[in-house]
């Protein structure tokens, strides 16, 4: 039975090389935006460039989420719990999108071209408009805080399924075992 | 599904995995804090120093830096000189049209502009591609200060009290003594006399840029704008206007175009690009890079340059940015300044003051 399975090896590494890249980048936009120190400069480049990884990766996985099976939760489970894991996960993809197109947008907006470390560009999708800059700006910087919110409540679960009910949540997606 | 027997934990394997759980989100929730700022409230941040150049009364909608200023347009005719040490397209010899803005300091848009200290030019050209080039020049060649920090404190000493709303000039004073690298500002200060005209000035790119050729060679350099008239006619002005500089500009550009050189200079091994403070001897090799020919002028609210954010760190491929602190902190201050003032523009909070400069 494939719902008795936890997720493939390949979920399994967008889920953890995401995970380490979307928090290490919150936690620099959150500094590069105060920061008048002289690594700004160099921060903001690479808070771009990852940014379009983050976007290819979340086209990836969300292309790997239809074509594979996503294990079930526990059936014991009670209703409101499930109700709250779908919602946060529905708000952590919501979010995943949103970051790097509003981020992509802003900067269109503010007549900037975002580039790929240099290699390539994506194409401009805007023309310059303070409005839509603005819109876009404030956007990036909601989303961001309630992304932080959502990974906060998603490792609060994932480590009460793990440590207290062990219930096998957890093990899915470290181990791809659903082992109890 | 069948239900799962699980061993039932006890007391203290219940209270040590709900520590380490309850520590886990500790963790995480110190180091969201941690780098928002929450625990290094005395750094000096993009933040803080707009609040301070805004002041008690932000005027919505308006850069809180040289919120007043005019729109430009015209053409940068370049010499090709510069085609040997930077690889930028706008270097190469040939014509690309600009947009730009003459300003002058301070936080309020309708400020007379014949009592500013300092007026600035900036210009874009290439806009919306890899080879944009956002340029911000002001009249002073160098900087009083080398570290965000001490620009902010310097800022501080020369705002003027909150109640008294006068400078202190014992705080000036005191400030300048403990800040001796602001020598070859205050002798720029002291000799400087203000043009009776926008096109008249000459203005400084003040902090040091790369330059990079094909090679792979890289160049330091300084520029600044030179004014092709250099001596301003005083008939022109009208000292009781406050807006003084904009309709002299205005008038001349009626009759004829601006034009500046955009004289580059060339540091030697042993200058300080790093350092905004220190002149470069006047023997260094200069080059002339080409003229920006003004050609037609705009009222601000209405133009590209009154949105645009002229962030001196858009640099073209072949140009980049020194390790100079005070250029490096610009981009965060200037992002921090337009974020507010285009919030407010969306929110529709924007204040016109076209008729408040009359």
């Amino acid at each position: 039975m494939s719902a008795n399975k936890g997720y493939s090896a390949g979920s399994r590494l967008l889920h953890w090389v995401m995970a380490l890249m979307l928090i290490s980048m919150l936690f620099l936009g959150l500094s590069m935006v105060q920061s008048l120190a002289v690594w700004q400069v160099e921060a903001v480049t690479l808070h771009k460039s990852t940014g379009i990884l983050a976007l290819i990766l979340v086209v990836l996985r969300l292309i790997n989420k239809v074509c594979s099976c996503t294990p079930t939760l526990p059936t014991e489970l009670p209703r409101l719990q499930r109700f709250a894991a779908h919602i946060t996960h529905f708000g952590l993809y919501c979010a995943m999108i949103l970051m790097p197109l509003s981020g992509w947008l802003m900067q269109n907006a503010d007549g900037r071209v975002v580039q790929f470390f240099g290699l390539f560009q994506l194409p401009n999708l805007l023309d310059a408009d303070i409005k839509y800059f603005a819109f876009f700006r404030e956007m990036h910087g909601i989303v961001a805080w309630l992304f932080l919110a959502m990974i906060f409540m998603h490792i609060s679960a994932a480590l009460y399924h793990g440590l207290i009910k062990r219930d096998g949540v957890m093990s899915a997606m470290l181990t791809g075992k659903k082992e109890l | 599904m069948t239900k799962v027997k699980r061993s039932r934990l006890g007391m203290p394997a219940i209270l040590y995995r709900g520590s380490l759980l309850l520590g886990s989100m500790a963790v995480f929730a110190t180091a969201t804090l941690y780098f928002a700022g929450a625990f290094n409230r005395d750094a000096v941040t993009a933040q803080k120093f707009v609040d301070l150049q805004q002041g008690d009364t932000p005027h919505a909608g308006f850069r809180r830096a040289h919120a007043k200023g005019i729109c430009i347009t015209g053409n940068f005719e370049s010499t090709g000189a510069l085609s040997s040490y930077s690889v930028a397209e706008v270097f190469k010899k040939g014509s690309t049209p600009f947009y730009g803005r003459f300003s002058i300091a301070g936080n309020n848009p309708t400020a007379p502009d014949l009592k500013a200290p300092v007026r600035s030019l900036a210009f874009a050209v290439n806009s919306g591609t890899v080879d944009e080039w956002r340029v911000a020049m002001n009249t002073p060649p160098v900087m009083a200060v080398a570290t965000p920090e001490a620009f902010f404190q310097q800022l501080q000493a020369l705002s003027p009290d909150p109640i008294t709303k006068q400078r202190d000039p014992e705080k000036i004073t005191a400030f300048f003594k403990a800040h001796p690298e602001s020598k070859a500002f205050n002798d720029w200060k002291a000799d400087y006399v203000p043009a009776n005209s926008f096109a008249a000035e000459r203005y400084h790119s003040i902090n040091a840029f790369y330059l990079h050729n094909e090679l792979g060679d890289k160049q330091a350099v300084r520029w600044v704008a030179r004014p092709h008239k250099a001596t301003s006619n005083a008939a022109m002005l009208d000292t009781s206007s406050a807006n003084a500089l904009q309709q002299e500009l205005a008038s001349r550009l009626d009759q004829n175009a601006v034009k500046f050189d955009l004289i580059f200079t060339l540091a030697a091994s042993n200058d300080d690009e790093n350092n905004p403070t220190i002149p470069w001897p006047s023997d260094r090799q200069t080059i002339n890079a080409g003229t920006l020919s003004i050609v037609s002028w705009h009222n601000q609210e209405n133009a590209a340059c009154g949105d645009a954010n002229f962030d001196p760190l858009v640099l073209p491929q072949g140009m980049s940015a020194t390790a100079d602190p005070i250029l490096r902190a610009r981009g965060a201050a200037y992002a921090q300044s337009y974020r507010r003032r285009a919030k407010e523009t969306l929110l529709g909070a924007k204040v016109s003051a076209t008729n408040g400069g009359e």
